[in-house]
């Protein structure tokens, strides 16, 4: 659709993607991943693709972080990778 | 080990960009993804099912043998966590942590003592207790009622705004994940315990097979919703729509019952006693 | 040059989407933490959804739900009006499997983690190797 928003959230998603990789902190290696989760939601939306849109906004940004955290929380927090 | 990974991966990317450049040009209505069969669901889903969202049409009704082993799938994923950890642990080995109200001093009971459960001045706590959070707990009373009612919304609007049985399932599940979180693990399974999540899921996968085997029941195929004509009293597309909409509902319980099974698994490492 | 530059631009946002893939399949092959390859088999899979949404889309066209007057009647249906439902209805299933199969991963994660205490794939080889 509009061109430059898509091209800034495509930006901010692979730097969510590269990131949510890199940190060495568990938990934030979570939280950003429900970010990305999340900013993929709205690249769905401005695609025309609500249904699907929707979805990852619940499942995605919603009980997947939230599995993962509970995750973390039963295992260990820090890495050195 | 990682260079040969990197050299892997470009390779790899190297190939897809070289297969893209064979691609339709973004946005072509005449790409060959929209020329088969898609024009047909878009024009005929209306008078064949009477339901505006293409999307719930098709996924509920025209391809409705996929949706079934998709509810099937996440089925089998519940019953999976609950195989890898649920430990049943034996009453005689667990302690308790109990504290004291007036004083706050807390103390750890070994070997299947406790105290009554109404106690006045004992309370029993988890491992990493909080004090009471009047905010989180107020708030979260207030809010969950509205989030059910929204995600009944979700199910029952499916046919004319996006959403369906699927969406309408998590949000349901993930109500009672935020009663979990705002107040106990055992507060939670006082209200949804073990036994009513598995009953749940198997009911939403039965109402979905079960639907199948009434439509074969009255001479056509598995899953042709204009079977229910003669049940409910309406012409075939209406029963086409009344058929997606039990579908959905279907699929909606046995979601909902797989994320709380997720949850309380995956936050209590199998044992039930403690969450988040 | 020209050419070039008229094929970046009218391919360059599939390129991201394999970017992406590509970035989501490097975390599985190098992380040595559980954790990080199942947030890369999850950049993966929604990388893929991408790629496939994008398929469905049509210029000038509106969401795949039919429009309809207030007196009920439905204006004509013409097929360059709505986008391609068919792509939504195929993802909406892979992000239902997805969603699976992370839960079964963060189940098998914390029986690792039970028994080995430690979630580094280095550490659990050295760990099953020594008698």
């Amino acid at each position: 659709m509009i061109w430059q928003i898509e091209l800034i959230i495509l930006i901010i998603v692979m730097i969510l993607a590269v990131g949510a990789l890199s940190v060495k902190d568990l938990l934030g290696a979570a939280i950003l991943f429900g970010a990305y989760s999340f900013m993929m939601c709205l690249l769905w939306a401005i695609m025309g693709a609500v249904d699907v849109a929707f979805t990852e906004a619940s499942v995605g940004a919603g009980v997947s972080t939230v599995l993962f955290v509970a995750a973390v929380f039963r295992t260990s927090r820090r890495t050195e990778d | 080990m990682k260079n040969a990974a990197l050299l892997l991966v470009v390779i790899l990317g190297g190939v897809l960009i070289y297969g893209s450049l064979e691609f339709p040009i973004w946005g072509d209505p005449l790409s060959p993804a929209c020329c088969h069969v898609s024009p047909y669901y878009i024009e005929k889903a209306v008078e064949d099912t009477a339901v505006p969202n293409l999307v719930t049409a098709v996924l509920a009704d025209y391809r409705g043998y996929d949706t079934m082993f998709e509810t099937i799938v996440i089925f089998a994923a519940g019953m999976g966590c609950v195989f890898l950890l649920r430990t049943f642990q034996t009453k005689e080995t667990g302690s308790r942590l109990y504290r004291h109200i007036p004083t706050g001093i807390t103390i750890k009971i070994e070997k299947k003592g406790r105290f009554p459960e109404d106690s006045q001045v004992f309370e029993r706590i988890d491992s990493h207790w909080v004090p009471h959070d009047l905010i989180v707990k107020t708030t979260c009373r207030l809010i969950i009622p509205f989030i059910q009612i929204f995600a009944l919304y979700v199910i029952a609007h499916g046919h004319h705004s996006p959403g369906g049985g699927f969406q309408g399932g998590v949000i349901l599940g993930a109500a009672m994940i935020i009663y979990s979180i705002a107040f106990n693990l055992r507060a939670a399974k006082r209200r949804m315990n073990e036994r009513a999540t598995v009953i749940l899921s198997t009911l939403g996968v039965f109402i979905y097979a079960g639907i199948g085997v009434i439509c074969m029941l009255f001479g056509l195929n598995y899953l042709d919703y204009s079977a229910l004509a003669g049940l409910f009293g309406v012409d075939p597309v209406m029963a086409r729509s009344h058929g997606i909409l039990i579908v959905e509902i279907g699929v909606g319980i046995a979601v909902m019952a797989v994320m709380v099974t997720l949850y309380y698994n995956l936050a209590s490492a199998g044992k039930h006693d403690e969450g988040l | 040059m020209e050419p070039f530059l008229d094929v970046l631009i009218s391919k360059a946002n599939y390129w991201t989407y394999i970017f992406l893939m590509m970035i989501g399949l490097y975390g599985i092959m190098t992380k040595k933490n559980m954790v990080k390859k199942i947030i890369g088999m999850n950049i993966l899979q929604t990388a893929v959804i991408l790629f496939f949404i994008s398929l469905g889309a049509k210029e000038n066209a509106t969401i795949p739900i039919i429009e309809h007057g207030h007196d009920g009647a439905q204006s004509a249906v013409t097929v360059a009006h709505y986008i391609n439902p068919l792509p939504h209805v195929l993802m909406l299933t892979a992000i239902v499997v997805a969603v699976a199969t992370l839960g079964v991963a963060l189940a098998l994660v914390i029986r690792i983690h039970q028994k080995y205490h430690t979630l580094e794939e280095n550490e659990i080889i050295e760990m099953i190797r020594e008698p």
